[in-house]
């Protein structure tokens, strides 16, 4: 049971999401943004999260849509993980989070609230991350569209009052080879020692990653060091990885020694599945 | 736009085919409130979490943790629980399969069995493991309910 009271608000209008929350932030109450709301549940349960109020962006149609649009394909940010698996508009982005908790979970889990998750591995990001996605985020001063790499440093960069409405990807991105790898501790359910995105653009491999370190992320460094055809495989992984963003994770699901020794094997995975579209 | 305040309210649920009034938190979970308004006991609590199955509901037909919605945001959406599923050939194909044991984890396994069912009758062996994955037995009775849930959808698919 959620120990605390709370109001709930489900707009039908991102204009009437934004005025909602700015008339409740005005009366001095904590106001949240909610999606698939697992989350918010299970954390509230535990007394690991609390809010006066919730905005559930469900009801608002431009948050729901899953189309091919032009050159784009757009993904709502209320759009279930499972919906977009089984569209297949964008294969990387589908298996990715086909691979985030279980089949039933993924029917409530949302695109947006995986972004924003509070725990590490945020698998959703990565095919972002590779794609060199937009999105489209509204607030009070109204709808803007950024670089997704400008908004999702470490974590989700949003204003106060700011939501996040789609994910703009062009559509090119949905055809270059891809590789989805997910690397647990026992069952195929459950948290990532090391999950790997990665595609095949212009002869280089691009390639993203979860579970390794304290956030998702994807490294120019380590890239030019797995493109570099002068080296050997073997040495083109010691080169990567001598160029982490930040240490490497150790905790109960697996020592910072097993998950090194698990990133290189998944990587080896990928370089060798890419291996006829890299140089 | 659906509002409800931080005390308690009464709104309409649409289970098993039938309208019910309950009198709700915002912060309650489907799953107490299916249990405690309605006593259809049929959805278990046990992890609430998402992580085993025991509460599994359909949601539009969709098979979702009951422990991980709230009340409030599935009024106006068909709810099915194990009680909206009494007597059918589901049920008892889980009762000649043996796939039932101590039964605590069943409603949430026939659920899911029944969605997977209805949307995906031809659905291949990776299929039917990746739906199954979202439910726990702690019998381990994971054979028999293998064996169920081929019978329940060849069924299916001889009926089509």
């Amino acid at each position: 049971m959620i120990p605390f009271d709370f109001e709930y608000y489900k707009p039908d209008s991102i204009t009437e999401a934004i005025q909602t929350f700015q008339d409740i932030e005005s009366q001095g109450k904590k106001v949240i943004y909610y999606s698939g709301g697992t989350e918010f549940i299970t954390f509230s349960r535990i007394n690991k999260l609390s809010a006066d109020a919730v905005i559930d962006l469900k009801g608002i149609p431009e948050c729901q849509v899953l189309e091919s649009l032009g050159d784009l394909l757009v993904i709502g940010s209320a759009v279930s993980l499972n919906k977009i698996a089984k569209s297949n508009l964008f294969p990387l982005l589908g298996q990715a989070v086909k691979q985030v908790a279980d089949h039933t979970s993924r029917n409530k889990i949302t695109i947006g609230g995986n972004l924003h998750s509070r725990l590490i591995y945020r698998e959703g990001v990565l095919p972002l991350l590779l794609a060199d996605a937009q999105v489209k985020i509204a607030g009070k001063e109204g709808e803007q569209v950024l670089a997704f790499e400008d908004v999702f440093q470490q974590e989700m960069k949003l204003g106060p009052g700011q939501f996040l409405i789609q994910i703009l990807v062009e559509k090119s991105y949905a055809s270059y080879q891809y590789i989805s790898i997910k690397k647990t501790k026992t069952s195929k359910v459950g948290y990532p020692v090391v999950s790997l995105a990665a595609i095949a653009k212009d002869s280089q491999i691009r390639a993203a990653f979860s579970g390794v370190c304290a956030y998702p992320f994807r490294s120019a460094q380590m890239e030019a060091a797995l493109n570099d055809s002068s080296l050997s495989i073997e040495k083109r992984i010691e080169q990567a990885l001598s160029r982490l963003p930040a240490p490497i994770v150790n905790d109960i699901q697996a020592s910072r020694e097993y998950r090194e020794f698990v990133l290189i094997n998944a990587l080896e995975d990928a370089l060798d599945a890419l291996k006829g579209a890299i140089s | 736009m659906i509002k409800n305040g931080s005390s308690k309210s009464v709104v309409k649920l649409h289970v098993n085919g039938d309208s019910h009034e309950v009198t709700i938190r915002s912060a309650d979970t489907l799953l107490l409130t299916l249990r405690e308004q309605l006593g259809l006991n049929g959805a278990k609590r046990a992890c609430e979490n998402g992580d085993c199955g025991a509460c599994t509901i359909l949601i539009n037909g969709e098979p979702m943790h009951s422990c991980l919605s709230l009340a409030i945001e599935s009024i106006n959406q068909p709810i099915t629980t194990i009680e909206g599923l009494k007597a059918s050939n589901i049920q008892e194909t889980f009762v000649e399969k043996w796939a039932i044991q101590c039964g605590y984890c069943t409603p949430g396994f026939i659920l899911n069995c029944h969605a997977l069912a209805e949307t995906e009758p031809n659905a291949t062996d990776e299929v039917i493991e990746e739906w199954m994955q979202s439910n726990l037995c702690r019998c381990t009775g994971y054979q028999e309910i293998k064996e169920a849930v081929k019978t329940v959808l060849q069924a299916k698919t001889n009926k089509i």
